[in-house]
C-alpha cells in the first residue's frame, strides 16, 4: 500500500480521539510521524496554525494540508487509502454508521466527563444515564461481532477509545461495565484482540492516573 | 428510483429539517412530507427516529435515516448524478464536512441564546453568534458559494438558519448585515436558486412563529 506522500499526526497519548485517528492509519497500512503535543507545556505553534478553529487534537496532516476533527479525519483515511474499506458499501450501511458516530460523540463523551468530574459520590442519575447509553450502543450492535458487521470498521473505531477511559469511570462510579452490560464488554474484548487496537489503547492504569492528577489540578480532589 | 418512496417527517420552521428539502429539490426528487407536532409525537415519529425522538426523519423504501447532515450525505449518495453536494476529493470532502460541523456544534445552541436570551447572557450570544458568522464569512472568503460556483454541502447546511436571521434579529436588537455583509450577499445568491426559495419559509413566519414558540416554551 503506497503511503501517498508525508502523513503526521498530531497527537496526544490519552486522547481518545487520537487513538481513533491511530487505529486507522494502521488498518490502513499507513506509515506516519506521531509528534505529541504536551498537554499542560503549551501547544505548538503547528497545532494553533494547522488548528485555528479549535485549537485541539488530532490534527492530520496530509502532505502539509491539515485536517481537524476525529470523525472527519477517519472519514478521510478511508476515503484516501481504500483497503481494506472501513465503512460499509451501501448507502445505508454509511448513513446507519454515521448516524451512530454522532450518537456517540454526543453522548458517550459527554456522560463519561459527568462521572469523572464529580466531586464526592457520583450520582445514581450520571451512572444509570451512562449505562442508558452502552445499552443503546448494545441494541445497534445486536448479535454482530462488530458494529459493521463480521469485520472491525469504522463505528468500531470510533467508539472502542472512548472504552480506554472506562476503568476510571468504573471506580468513581462503582460499577462493572461488564455485569451492567456484558455483551458491549464481549464486543471490547473482540477489539482488544486485534494488534492494532491493543497496541494504541493505553494502560488502564494510567489513564486512571493521569485523570486523578487532573482532578487534583482541577481541583475537584 | 422511485420518488414516490421518499417521505420525510418534517417541521415548517426547524432549519434542519429545510436542509433536507433543499438537498431534495437539488436532486429533483418528489418526496411527501409528513408535518410534525414536536409537543405531541406522532407514533410514526417514535418508531422512526426511536433514539432522538427528532425531525428531520427521511423514510426511504420503509427505511429511516435521521440526523440532517447523515439524511445530506445518504441523498447524495443514492441521487449522485444530480447536483452533486460534496466534492469528489477526499480532502475538499473532509473540508466540506468539518465546517457542517462547525455549523452544527455551534449555530443553533448560539442562535437559540440569542432570541429566547435575556440581559448578559443574550449579550453574550450575539457576539459569539457574531463571531461564528464572521469565522463563516471567512471560509466564504471570494467564492460565489461555499460550492464554489454550485451549490454545496455547506450551503445546504447552513442556509436554511438565514430564516431564522430576522428573528435573531429583532429579539436580539442588532443587524447581522451590519456585521457581516458578504454573508447575507451569501444568503441572496442562494435565495435566488429555485430549490432554497421553496423550503425556506419567509423570515417574517419564523418571527411570527418564535412568539408562539416562546409561550410554548414557557420563555417569555
Amino acid at each position: 500500500m503506497s503511503n501517498l506522500g508525508e502523513v503526521v499526526l498530531l497527537d496526544c497519548w490519552v486522547s481518545p480521539f487520537c487513538m481513533r485517528v491511530k487505529i486507522a492509519l494502521a488498518e490502513k497500512g499507513v506509515e506516519y510521524e506521531a509528534r505529541a503535543e504536551d498537554l499542560f507545556g503549551g501547544k505548538s505553534d503547528l497545532l494553533l496554525t494547522s488548528n485555528p478553529i479549535y485549537k485541539k487534537v488530532p490534527v492530520l496532516l496530509h502532505n502539509g494540508k491539515p485536517l481537524c476533527e476525529s470523525t472527519v479525519i477517519v472519514g478521510y483515511i478511508d476515503e484516501t487509502w481504500s483497503s481494506p474499506p472501513l465503512l460499509p458499501t451501501s448507502a445505508y450501511g454509511r448513513a446507519q454508521a454515521h448516524f451512530w458516530a454522532d450518537f456517540i460523540d454526543k453522548k458517550v463523551f459527554e456522560a463519561s466527563y459527568k462521572i469523572l468530574t464529580c466531586k464526592g459520590e457520583v450520582p445514581e442519575t450520571a451512572k444509570k444515564d451512562f449505562i442508558e447509553i452502552l445499552k443503546q450502543l448494545e441494541g445497534s450492535l445486536g448479535e454482530k461481532d462488530f458494529f459493521g458487521g463480521d469485520s472491525f470498521g469504522f463505528l468500531d473505531i470510533i467508539l472502542i477509545p472512548l472504552t480506554s477511559w472506562f476503568y476510571p469511570i468504573e471506580k468513581f462510579g462503582g460499577f462493572e461495565v461488564k455485569e451492567e452490560c456484558p455483551k458491549f464488554s464481549a464486543w471490547m474484548n473482540r477489539c482488544m484482540q486485534r494488534e492494532n487496537v491493543a497496541n494504541v489503547l493505553p494502560d488502564p492504569e494510567k489513564v486512571y492516573e493521569f485523570v486523578i492528577m487532573v482532578r487534583k489540578m482541577q481541583g475537584i480532589e | 428510483m422511485e420518488d414516490s418512496k421518499v417521505v420525510l417527517l418534517d417541521l415548517w420552521a426547524s432549519s434542519f429539517a429545510m436542509r433536507v428539502k433543499v438537498a431534495l429539490a437539488e436532486k429533483g426528487i418528489k418526496y411527501e412530507s409528513k408535518e410534525q407536532n414536536l409537543f405531541n409525537k406522532s407514533q410514526e415519529l417514535v418508531e422512526a427516529n426511536p433514539i432522538h425522538k427528532k425531525i428531520p426523519v427521511l423514510i426511504h423504501d420503509g427505511k429511516s435515516i435521521c440526523e440532517s447532515l447523515v439524511i445530506l450525505q445518504y441523498i447524495d449518495e443514492v441521487w449522485p448524478d444530480k447536483s452533486p453536494l460534496l466534492p469528489s476529493d477526499p480532502y475538499r470532502r473532509s473540508q466540506a464536512r468539518f465546517w457542517a460541523d462547525y455549523i452544527d456544534k455551534n449555530l443553533y445552541i448560539t442562535g437559540t441564546r440569542v432570541w429566547t436570551g435575556k440581559g448578559e447572557d443574550q449579550e453574550a450570544a450575539k457576539k459569539e453568534l457574531i463571531e461564528l458568522l464572521k469565522t463563516l464569512e471567512g471560509e466564504l472568503g471570494d467564492k460565489h458559494l461555499f460550492g464554489g460556483d454550485t451549490i454545496g454541502f455547506v450551503d445546504v447546511a447552513l442556509v436554511p438558519f438565514t430564516s431564522w436571521f430576522h428573528t435573531y434579529e429583532t429579539w436580539g436588537n442588532f443587524s447581522i448585515e451590519a456585521e457581516c455583509p458578504k454573508l447575507i450577499e451569501w444568503a441572496k445568491r442562494c435565495l435566488e436558486k429555485e430549490s432554497v426559495a421553496h423550503s425556506l419559509p419567509h423570515p417574517h413566519k419564523i418571527y411570527e412563529y418564535s412568539f408562539e414558540l416562546k409561550k410554548k416554551l414557557g420563555v417569555e
